[in-house]
């Protein structure tokens, strides 16, 4: 079997097994949410300080919340097979154009997350392995451990105290300085220096991930025969790392990257909330808040779908890397 | 949650005088608790050749504390998780009353009072009683809710991994299922719709973190179940049950400890990031909402910030550097690979 033909094997079998799952997802998230005390006419109401029986009822009606549950469930299946998310009450807008604004920040946030966590992973896990058992190995290994053991919210209040408020070098929230009118260059740094803070809040676990998985990886094909070959052909320790031991090694952590979209996500909510940052895990949490329930439900529904775009993406990559890797 | 599979990697391979399976085998047997009983049952599995068998049970060994306790990394997380742990029984005693009770003069800095150790906050509130009655939350979130995550991800993976069969493709569709809607998304949801309390609170992360053990027990049990003891305890007639929870599940325990240990620390960071947000009781302090209270004064008073956080990172360390230790000590497959 050639590779191009396993790999639309594989996106076939993946996409034919992701249909269900969503729809079941997508029953489980619907009814979970009816669950809640509470809805969206209530905490409006609630807000604005007046609440008689009839603009209660206005609002219910208005917001489709006035009719039972199940002819919900069918009017917003219908909404979805017309490729609608339904309409937010709160922001006066449909749901997927809501959440449309919403994506690019969460996306550039999360990428550049993961460029971090990436680069710096890798980089403290190769010194790690080649250094494996002495000084510098001990010192990152701890290191790591503490990356791993910090809430993200936490590191980026104190990188908000020390670099915003003590040094004054970055802003603390936003993704631009508003009302500014630059460009070029200036506008250019005014986005990456609003971007750093955040991103490295959200990424320092990942970093820690990362650069354990590359030094456990990297460890076990130290000890696999092409790199015996390798030394005895006579390459340096040096090409040996790089172009053998390393190479093989990062298949795991580009698998574990993959995987890690929904976990990023989840930190993301925090991470947006603490920079002000306007990207999906805020909506998320303010759409909880506030009852917004189809733009929960959108956002539910969406990040599933990228979660599973995710996984298949990773599926296909690593099939594509090492032929190996049978395609069930 | 982060992917508990690889918590052990990264310190295993560098303590190549750790190696656990060379000191555990002697015979004395003082004190025997289950924390013993498990590295004898990996002892049996990891010297191949004396398997347990369905009627000789595994004799407890000591070993597994020992070889904790002489690994720097993991004695030091064991004597931090302690203290914590010794802070959280004592503060009802030290701190009498209600640690959200108005104590003294607003705002105080830490250091400048000696009845205020670590300041007040902006409504002097004494900032050492909330973190010590914070860490009794803290623990006792983080332990209930691994512990109900652990349960849920045993006995899914267990009858997944044992019956196999159709049973275990639903099941598994059922982990993917929960592993694809984004878990701190769920569990925020699912405090909120039913109000944040210390129980909800508690079951929302067990319900949000059971997959990966799920994964790692489900391994487990589909490389065990065919092998000699479980097919001699099918001989002998035993039950579905007794196989499963009795013969398999002690054998099973290594890589399942191990992963508790990681559960706990990130049932913690779950609950303080969810109470940061205000998703937490608001009858009960915990560190994460006293870092959310703090962060309205993060400009002037930034230790209301800084102190509960270190309460955090040093917890949640303490119990990752003993999943390091213990993960020594059981798997030793991870420190061979070098």
């Amino acid at each position: 079997m050639s590779n191009g033909t396993r790999v639309l094997k594989a996106l076939r079998r993946s996409t034919l097994q992701a249909i269900p799952t969503l729809g079941v997802i997508l029953v489980l998230n619907f009814f979970l949410l009816r669950l809640a005390p509470g809805d969206a006419a209530e905490v409006m109401a609630g807000e604005q300080g007046v609440a008689t029986e009839e603009s209660m009822a206005a609002m219910r009606k208005l917001f489709g919340l006035d009719i039972p549950v199940l002819d919900q469930f069918v009017a917003y299946i219908n909404n979805l097979l017309h490729f609608s998310l339904g309409y937010s009450p709160r922001y006066g807008m449909q749901v997927e154009d809501l959440i449309a604004q919403r994506l690019p920040g969460s996306i550039l946030l999360m990428g550049v997350a993961l460029v971090f966590a990436l680069g710096i992973g890798i980089f403290i896990g190769t010194v790690m392995a080649r250094y494996v058992g002495r000084l510098p190995d001990r010192i990152l290994s701890v290191v790591s451990l503490v990356f791993y053991s910090v809430p993200g919210f936490w590191i980026g209040l104190m990188m908000v105290v020390l670099f915003s408020v003590t040094l004054g070098w970055l802003p603390s929230g936003s993704d631009q300085t508003i009302g500014a009118d630059y460009s070029g260059l200036e506008w250019l740094w005014d986005r990456v220096s609003h971007l750093i803070l955040p991103a490295l809040s959200l990424s320092l676990v990942f970093i820690a991930i990362y650069a354990r998985l590359t030094r456990a990886s990297m460890l076990e094909s130290q000890g696999q025969d092409y790199v015996r070959t390798a030394a005895a052909k006579g390459l340096s320790p040096r090409a040996i790392t790089f172009r053998h031991v390393l190479r093989n090694a990062l298949l795991p952590v580009t698998t574990m990257a993959g995987l890690h979209f929904g976990t990023l996500l989840g930190g993301a909510v925090v991470v947006e909330t603490v920079f002000s940052w306007p990207g999906l895990g805020r909506l998320a949490f303010e759409s909880i808040m506030r009852r917004d329930f189809n733009v929960l439900l959108g956002i539910l529904l969406l990040s599933s779908i990228l979660v599973m775009i995710a996984n298949v993406i990773t599926d296909l990559v690593q099939a594509w890397l090492d032929p190996r890797i049978e395609v069930r | 949650m982060v992917d508990t599979s690889l918590a052990g990697g990264g310190l295993a391979a560098a303590r190549p005088d750790q190696r656990p399976n060379a000191p555990v085998g002697s015979a004395d047997r003082e004190g025997s608790g289950p924390v013993l009983q498990i590295a004898s049952a990996q002892a049996a599995r990891v010297g191949g050749r004396e398997v347990p068998s369905a009627v000789a049970r595994p004799i407890a060994r000591p070993g597994t504390l020992r070889i904790l306790l002489r690994n720097p990394a993991a004695a030091v997380g064991l004597a931090i998780l302690f203290t914590v742990a010794v802070v959280a029984l004592l503060a009802p005693l030290v701190f009498p009353g209600d640690p959200l009770d108005i104590a003294g003069p607003a705002l105080l800095r830490p250091g400048t009072n000696a009845a205020f150790p670590f300041g007040t906050d902006s409504l002097g509130r004494n900032v050492a009683a909330g973190l010590a009655h914070g860490a009794r939350i803290t623990l006792t979130i983080g332990l209930a809710a691994a512990g109900l995550g652990l349960l849920i991800g045993v006995l899914v993976g267990s009858v997944a991994g044992y019956f196999g069969g159709r049973l275990d493709d639903l099941l598994v569709k059922l982990t993917e299922i929960f592993q694809t809607v984004p878990p701190f998304v769920l569990m925020i949801v699912l405090v909120a719709i039913f109000q944040p309390t210390v129980p909800t609170i508690i079951t929302a992360i067990g319900i949000v973190s059971w997959p990966g053990v799920a994964r790692v027990v489900r391994a487990e049990f589909r490389s065990l179940r065919n092998k000699d003891f479980v097919v001699a305890a099918r001989g002998l007639g035993f039950g579905h049950r007794r196989i499963i929870f009795r013969e398999i599940l002690p054998n099973a325990l290594p890589p399942i400890i191990v992963t508790a240990s990681v559960m706990v620390a990130g049932a913690i960071l779950a609950e303080s990031a969810m109470s940061f947000l205000g998703l937490s009781d608001a009858n009960a302090v915990s560190w994460g909402s006293m870092i959310g209270m703090g962060r309205e004064q993060i400009r002037t008073a930034w230790y209301l910030t800084a102190i509960p956080g270190i309460a955090i990172v040093l917890t949640v360390l303490a119990l990752n550097l003993i999943g390091d230790g213990l993960n020594d000590a059981l798997n030793p497959r991870l420190s061979r690979s070098r």
